[in-house]
């Protein structure tokens, strides 16, 4: 899908490739800035639409786990020996507000549906486009570098210059691991919650060991993607918020000038200023 | 055509709904989106679950020890006490309604009845799951031996108990289709586990629709009726639980 609507002047456009529809050219920005273009429009809508729906999902379902908060493995409950019971979530972060087993189906449920329709949009759209393999898919050289990759995060050190412009090894693994396998695994685990679907997908519940433990997963699949949001969140604002923002919305990211990084640049200090350490 | 309208229509809905975060209108507008959800997921299920698959079921040794008694566990009305005092000697099943022969059985001709055993999965809509072996005569036996008039369309089942256990407390009540009600694994239980279904489990005789979720599954079942809508019935939207909010088709 192209983006008629924001196109730049012609000049601007570089020709096409197979591969790289709705591709655009660099546009130079004073002082040694570039902008880039980095999100298809496609991008930006599911993406959107998946923070809304994953959030009300998130919130309408804790509010569904309070209604029993113990969590099991295996086809049934064993009440007296739950694998894991959570505490008692405050009003704030529940939908609706209050405790309303009802409600909160209801809301789940419709969001699960937004939530399903949205990223079968952005799967199908991912594959056909390319986008996934261009974009998503790490190539052997970036596995060889996944220990340095790690290093470099551990210090907060994320180069906001021309490297910025892919998407690091752990980026790669992370969004793949979360589009191909938390998110799906949400819904595949919420199904298998289901009576009514059990009937046909019997085999779905075996392989989860039961209507028991496909909660658990549900919940543990809820975590992980807690844990996502948390670490990309923190790192949209680290790596810098309103170009990350700016980028989401429009399309265009910033690549600031060669050596550029974010985060502490204490260490980068030549060895010679600090004789003796 | 009319599944797509649904499908745009639900989704512009609740696109409408989030864009417009607060104030009454708003409100009002997400009640809709979310209704629009409930008839969207029903017709899914309704779409995908062929009409006689049958609910998994499992051997004895997974049958739950702990098998959780959920809402009424013993109720005060003075009529089923009465009953249970004798343990249940007095018992009879009424079957009217849209019927060409109501029916009137005591226990002891139920029991006459062919009489079916499965061990299935309960799924309660809190989250919960137990295990347990019913057996019963299928509603669809009982149905055809009263013969439903062509106009009815679902089968409610009216009970002894009222969760306030008030005696003049709404009784609970519930309803489901005629294809839940001819499903192979629809039966009217009345032993649970090998003896006779106890008390906190519905006794005398308890509903198992086993494609749906618990509160479906009526208990302490007093009249079972044919109609052609249950707008009449309650507050109308087809059971005890439904009328406080809860979706009518509990498949999910």
């Amino acid at each position: 899908m192209t983006d008629a609507a924001a196109d730049p002047p012609p000049e601007a456009v570089r020709p096409a490739s197979a591969s790289g529809a709705g591709r655009r050219a660099d546009r130079p920005l004073p002082g040694g800035r570039t902008d880039t273009w980095r999100h298809p429009l496609t991008v930006r809508i599911t993406h959107w639409i998946n923070v809304v729906a994953v959030v009300v999902l998130l919130m309408s379902g804790l509010n569904i786990l309070a209604a029993h908060p113990h969590l099991y493995w295996g086809l049934s409950s064993t009440f007296a020996d739950p694998w894991l019971s959570t505490p008692t979530v405050p009003n704030w972060l529940l939908i609706p507000q209050g405790r309303n087993l009802a409600e909160a189906r209801k809301w789940h449920f419709l969001f699960a549906w937004i939530f399903v329709a949205n990223g079968l949009v952005y799967l199908i759209w991912a594959l056909v486009s390319g986008r996934l393999r261009r974009r998503l898919a790490p190539s052997g050289r970036d596995l060889r570098g996944f220990w340095p990759a790690v290093r470099e995060h551990a210090r907060f050190h994320f180069p906001t210059d021309d490297r910025a412009r892919t998407y690091n090894v752990i980026q790669k693994l992370t969004y793949l691991a979360m589009v191909l396998a938390v998110l799906p695994m949400m819904l595949i685990t919420g199904l298998s919650m289901s009576p009514g679907f059990n009937a046909i997908g019997g085999v779905l519940l075996e392989i989860m060991g039961g209507r028991q433990s496909a909660r658990t997963l549900h919940f543990i699949s809820a975590g992980l993607i807690v844990g996502f949001i948390v670490v990309h969140v923190g790192l949209v604002i680290w790596t810098g918020f309103f170009n990350n923002m700016r980028a989401m919305i429009t399309g265009w990211f910033t690549i600031q000038p060669p050596g550029s990084t974010a985060g502490p640049k204490l260490r980068r200090r030549p060895p010679a200023d600090g004789a003796g350490s | 055509m009319n599944r797509r309208r649904w499908l745009t229509g639900a989704l512009a809905t609740a696109m409408a709904s989030v864009v417009s975060a607060c104030g009454e209108a708003s409100w009002r507008l997400s009640e809709q989106a979310r209704r629009m959800g409930e008839g969207l997921t029903r017709r899914a299920q309704r779409l995908l679950i062929p009409r006689d698959a049958l609910a998994p079921t499992y051997s004895r040794a997974e049958i739950s020890p702990d098998f959780r008694a959920n809402g009424s566990i013993d109720p005060a009305a003075s009529d089923y006490r009465a009953l249970k005092a004798d343990g249940f000697a007095g018992y009879r099943l009424v079957l009217d309604g849209l019927v060409e022969r109501p029916l009137s059985l005591s226990l002891a001709e139920l029991r006459t009845r062919p009489a079916q055993t499965q061990i299935t999965k309960h799924d309660c809509v809190e989250g919960w799951t137990s295990i347990g072996e019913w057996t019963g005569v299928r509603l669809e036996t009982l149905l055809d031996e009263a013969g439903l008039k062509p106009e009815a369309r679902y089968i409610v089942f009216h009970c002894f108990d009222a969760l306030d256990q008030r005696e003049d407390g709404e009784r609970y009540y519930e309803s489901i289709d005629l294809i839940d009600a001819r499903h192979p694994q629809t039966i009217l239980a009345w032993d649970m586990n090998g003896e006779t279904l106890p008390v906190p489990h519905g006794a005398p005789l308890r509903l198992r629709v086993e494609r749906q979720l618990g509160y479906k599954h009526a208990k302490y079942i007093r009249r079972i009726e044919a109609v052609e809508s249950f707008a009449h019935i309650g507050r109308g939207k087809g059971g005890y639980w439904e009328d406080r909010g809860y979706e009518w088709y509990a498949g999910i």
